[in-house]
């Protein structure tokens, strides 16, 4: 993340707020195609609910973070970098109009709106931690708790850069961590995050014993693809600007999904004998997450690198949940905190100071320094997100209950939970695995009546 | 009359249709059905993780026929399905005590 501010007022730069006004509906992409990544990789009896994970957080996120999620972010710190003044932009109303750009390129109330959105994607890659077994209320209450006690703060200290009279967070002032994209507030945060939330509601009826197949490869390919379109809004949007910075970032973007595919199939093809379409999918991701904090950082070779060592990273690491126990349904901490460690550890090792963040790493002659600074921001935020995240799970499971029944769960969360079944792929609706109520016939219930949870 | 009920794999599927159709078949139903015998399954794998899959897919053809006929239908359905391995399926047949064709009330071997 680049300075927001330069020394002197600058006006708007069109170019500029153009490039950040698209990549911001690229970020808004991504929760499409993270629904689609992770609903492809369930079983057919809950798609609907994985996906409604997704959806359920971005509207429930974007709605905070206007209220006081940014301001909690981005606003003035309140103290020793820990967490910003949480009235100064509450609402955003405060950034209608555009006196209060100060010296931005780009409208603030634009910004706030991009910052909003990776808080909408880290929110919903937790999920993918409990698939299948969560209560849609608990979840969304968890997400909201989650966005205002763990990612605001987090994103204060990685993201928000002092500069004038605004103070910002601790770890990218004070300590000078490197994280362009969110290595850490994303990636480490939401994997940490995920693995609290899979030990404090447990595994899925059956793990380890069932064969958990995804129901539907094609769809996590195609949302594998669509997340990597709206990575570029991601990265290159985080550059705050339509330049050369940017365009580096765009171009490490581009290879180290490439070269994170090509290691996740090396590692297959060498341990499992065959290259499949899910190691390809999730080789891109991986690649994709290392480089989000270390995009401005690399030069294209570096990429290279980066991306292969996580994805072949990353294809171990899936299978560290079989030898520890813990029901990480869709591996957000084999890919996303791991490969979020991998980029962001990696910055000290592979940084190369010709790229847009200047600095160097241990490779090119820069020392352990910043190696340092990296293991120290990357390891605050694992803690951090691993133990606040892991308490409100437990308050949530607590207070309301986290799981839903084991007899709901082995039949289906979407119908019971929903009410709907994601897929009709027969001619008559009674022949429907999960189907309810009479063949063909539609019975309309008055309004106010109570309807019973379908029984399947 | 007979019931001959046939379990196959899929791709032999159009083989043993044509088969039956040499030998005066004109109907049948079928079904995609999941089962395993001597097979057995076969493993996949996601993301390092072997699954045994127990279940392997077949079709399941069931034809009503002529006494007289169950013979030959039961040979062009084992000509037709067999490749030799293990999972290429079986073929039974039960007596079957009347039959009714609904559209015209017709019984038995009329209505075959």
């Amino acid at each position: 993340m680049t300075a927001l501010t330069a020394a002197a007022p600058a006006a708007l730069d069109t170019g500029d707020t153009a490039w950040l006004l698209a990549a911001s509906a690229l970020v808004l992409l991504m929760a499409p195609g993270l629904a689609l990544f992770y609903g492809g990789m369930v079983r057919s009896k809950s798609v609907l609910n994985m996906m409604m994970m997704t959806f359920g957080s971005l509207a429930v996120i974007t709605v905070l973070w206007v209220l006081v999620g940014y301001s909690l972010a981005f606003g003035d710190d309140v103290g020793w970098g820990l967490l910003g003044d949480p009235g100064q932009y509450a609402g955003l109303g405060q950034l209608m109009s555009s006196d209060s750009n100060g010296a931005s390129t780009v409208p603030l109330i634009l910004f706030a709106a991009f910052q909003g959105l990776f808080c909408v994607i880290t929110g919903a890659l937790v999920s993918g931690a409990i698939a299948d077994r969560a209560r849609f209320g608990a979840w969304l209450v968890f997400v909201s708790v989650w966005t205002l006690l763990v990612y605001a703060p987090v994103a204060h200290w990685v993201f928000d850069r002092s500069s004038g009279d605004h103070t910002g967070g601790w770890l990218i002032n004070r300590i000078g961590l490197v994280d362009f994209a969110g290595g850490t507030a994303v990636e480490i945060c939401s994997g940490a995050s995920a693995l609290a939330l899979a030990i404090v509601l447990g595994h899925r009826v059956g793990f380890g014993k069932d064969p958990m197949r995804p129901h539907n490869l094609t769809l996590v390919m195609l949302g594998a693809g669509l997340l990597w379109f709206g990575w570029f809004g991601f990265n290159a949007g985080s550059a705050l600007g339509a330049d050369q910075a940017a365009a580096v970032v765009f171009t490490t973007t581009l290879v180290a999904g490439a070269a994170g595919t090509l290691g996740w199939l090396v590692v297959e093809r060498l341990r499992d004998g065959h290259a499949t379409s899910l190691g390809a999918a999730s080789g891109m991701v991986a690649g994709l997450v290392a480089i989000t904090p270390s995009c401005g950082s690399l030069s294209p070779f570096g990429a290279i690198v980066m991306g292969a060592a996580a994805g072949a990273v990353c294809a171990g690491a899936v299978g560290l949940k079989y030898r520890f126990g813990y029901d990480d349904s869709l591996d957000v901490v084999g890919v996303h905190l791991v490969g979020g460690l991998v980029g962001t550890f990696g910055i000290g090792l592979l940084a190369t100071a010709a790229a847009p963040t200047g600095v160097d790493g241990l490779l090119h002659g820069g020392g352990v320094d910043q190696l340092g600074r990296q293991l120290l921001g990357g390891g605050v935020v694992l803690v951090y997100a691993f133990v606040v995240s892991g308490m409100i799970g437990l308050v949530v499971d607590r207070l309301m209950g986290f799981r839903i029944d084991e007899e709901h769960e082995v039949s289906g969360i979407d119908l019971v939970v929903h009410a709907e079944t994601a897929y009709d792929l027969h001619a008559t609706a009674g022949a429907r695995s999960a189907g309810h109520g009479i063949l063909g016939a539609i019975t309309q219930q008055q309004s106010t009546q109570q309807r019973e949870e379908p029984r399947p | 009359m007979k019931l001959v009920t046939a379990v196959i794999k899929p791709h032999k599927w159009e083989d043993t249709r044509a088969a039956l159709e040499t030998v005066g078949v004109t109907g049948m139903t079928v079904s995609e059905v999941s089962g395993y015998g001597r097979q057995k399954g076969h493993t996949e794998v996601y993301r390092g993780a072997e699954y045994d899959i127990a279940l392997v897919p077949k079709i399941r053809i069931e034809i009503v026929v002529n006494d007289e006929d169950t013979d030959a239908v039961v040979n062009a359905v084992v000509g037709s399905a067999s490749t030799g391995r293990i999972g290429d399926g079986k073929v039974w047949v039960v007596p079957v005590e009347s039959v009714v064709r609904v559209r015209t009330g017709d019984r038995d071997d009329a209505a075959i």
